[in-house]
């Protein structure tokens, strides 16, 4: 296959078009300028997906920038996705960082309306919102395809060319807009969808059931959000405090039922310390090996649903669950026997 | 209609501690409306004033005076004695009729007694709610009459981002404020020009709005 058959020639969009069931990661920059975090996330991730996402100062926490974080994981031989909102920046400093990011390296972008910064660390900071993630995807496929910026005016010399990439959330309302909405991002743009965590496999499957009417899964590549339940803390947080979520109460209750039979936290309180840690130690593997289980088990239940490329996993700040996750799933490049892997090196 | 709240007692007492005699300046239009700035608003917070620097032992001399429109020099000119003869004057005006004062009376300084709120609308007995943000390029004919730019709380153009849920927007923490998108997606459902929710929104031109500057409007048919 030659490179001009691609858009970008990213490793994703080589995966993603020779048809392997594709699975992408995801990494948050630290809350501080150290690197080494990074590298060590970074290496628990690495050979186990096709690309791995760097979020632009995610839910509105001030972090490294995700072109700098790109650029370190480039040093160490892994493909970034970069993310762009539209909270923090206008059309103008958009479109330069993009200029740096393909002179970087960068070659994958994922563009994004951005979370309120209501809910980071600056609430009372002022939000720009100059585009939307419509109007970013249309105006980076113009800048790729039509080599020009934004006010029309042509790009002299090099181009940047970014394989495009659209959220979607199958569990916002009004649910029978999300297609049409994906649909929209696709015209826009968008070569590949990654959605929001899915904890409701039959609202997703009716969801890509109504894409694959209007035939967008042939439009660009679509991945299911994926990611596993560290405890049933985090289960029930998501299932209640996360608007645009949903979780299935049966997962609920499974991350409640694995750790019966072993002390509960009021037990273990009563215990001496050694003890306690212990047993601590054993319902935290009990309810991590649970969430990974779930995980595994939603994933294939989305590779059997018609229009699904693949699962982008999302499993921040847990990143070593990763590799039991596309180990168990037999996902992502390790996995695949049929993997010609010199078509996708650097 | 322009509204406004009142600044905090505080705020105020802080911005006259260094007066004497004190005009507090109300404003008969869109703040007497919304129950801000008006006569009898202005009656209230002169009666607090006194009170309140009576109890700190620096009793002010707190007067009143309402004009019809403090955005216009020939209403003002009604409260002229009363501005003239005060060290500083609380305006209760939006901060169009606080400026006004400043650039009429130079001479005396004329502070904002009011936080100015927005373009709202009454919706109930006591609630005003945000409508319009002015933004020089209205696509009201393009959203079923609500308005994106001021009722969203990113001002999207293409639709509810992912945090509409069950027509609420999750922005706001009391979980009740509506997702505008949702209510403009079904109010072009029952129009029936779902279409226009398809058609992809090009980028603002922001310039009309406050980003190309402060705005002008020059009228040559109406000039003297």
């Amino acid at each position: 296959m030659s490179d001009k058959e691609y858009i970008v020639g990213s490793n994703l969009e080589k995966a993603l078009k020779a048809g392997y069931f594709v699975a992408t990661g995801e990494l948050g920059p630290p809350q501080n300028a150290d690197r080494h975090e990074i590298e060590r996330k970074a290496r628990l991730l690495k050979g186990l997906v096709e690309s791995v996402n760097i979020t632009d100062n995610q839910t509105a926490v001030v972090r490294m920038s995700s072109i700098s974080v790109a650029v370190i994981l480039l040093e160490l031989g892994i493909e970034p996705n970069i993310q762009m909102t539209c909270r923090d920046r206008n059309r103008i400093a958009i479109q330069s960082d993009l200029l740096g990011a393909y002179a970087l390296g960068c070659r994958n972008l994922l563009c994004l309306t951005g979370d309120h910064q209501t809910f980071g660390n600056h609430p009372q900071s002022k939000n720009v919102h100059d585009l939307d993630s419509i109007s970013l995807l249309q105006m980076c496929r113009d800048m790729r395809d039509k080599k020009i910026f934004q006010c029309g005016e042509a790009i002299k010399g090099q181009e940047p060319r970014f394989f495009l990439g659209a959220a979607a959330n199958p569990f916002a309302d009004p649910f029978e807009f999300r297609p049409y909405r994906l649909a929209k991002k696709v015209r826009a743009g968008a070569d590949f969808i990654q959605t929001q965590l899915i904890f409701n496999v039959p609202k997703f499957a009716e969801f890509m059931r109504r894409v694959v009417d209007l035939g967008v899964h042939e439009q660009a590549y679509i991945l299911a959000g994926v990611g596993p339940i560290k405890s049933l803390g985090a289960a029930k947080y998501m299932a209640t405090k996360v608007p645009g979520m949903e979780v299935d109460p049966e997962y609920i209750e499974r991350m409640t039922n694995c750790t019966r039979g072993l002390p509960s936290p009021a037990e273990i309180k009563a215990m001496p310390p050694k003890e306690a840690a212990e047993a601590r130690r054993l319902r935290q593997e009990a309810s991590e090996a649970e969430g990974i289980k779930i995980c595994v088990e939603i994933i294939n239940e989305c590779k059997k649903i018609e229009g699904v490329a693949g699962v982008h996993i999302m499993a921040i700040e847990w990143e070593e669950a990763v590799d039991e996750i596309v180990k168990q799933a037999q996902i992502g490049p390790r996995y695949d026997p049929a993997r010609q892997q010199p078509t996708l090196a650097h | 209609m322009i509204v406004a709240q009142q600044k905090p007692l505080e705020e105020i007492k802080a911005m006259i501690a260094d007066a004497q005699k004190v005009l507090i300046l109300g404003c008969g239009t869109c703040v007497t409306v919304c129950f801000a700035g008006g006569e009898k608003e202005v009656a209230i917070l002169a009666s607090q004033l006194r009170m309140a620097t009576r109890l700190d032992g620096n009793e002010k001399e707190i007067r009143e005076f309402t004009v019809q429109r403090q955005c216009e020099y020939e209403y003002n000119e009604m409260a002229a004695d009363y501005i003239r003869d005060a060290d500083l004057i609380v305006s209760l005006a939006c901060g169009i009729g606080v400026q006004t004062v400043n650039e009429q009376f130079p001479e005396k300084l004329t502070v904002p007694g009011l936080n100015t709120s927005g373009l709202s609308q009454p919706t109930e007995q006591g609630v005003w709610v945000e409508r319009c943000q002015a933004c020089g390029d209205c696509i009201l004919a393009l959203t079923g009459g609500l308005c994106p730019i001021a009722r969203c709380a990113k001002s999207l153009l293409n639709g509810p981002c992912g945090g509409s849920q069950r027509g609420i927007c999750e922005v706001y923490a009391e979980r009740e404020t509506p997702c505008v998108w949702d209510q403009i997606y079904h109010r072009l459902k029952e129009l029936g020009q779902l279409d226009k929710m398809m058609e992809i929104r090009p980028p603002k031109n922001w310039h009309p709005s406050r980003d190309g500057g402060q705005r002008k409007i020059v009228r040559e048919d109406l000039r003297l």
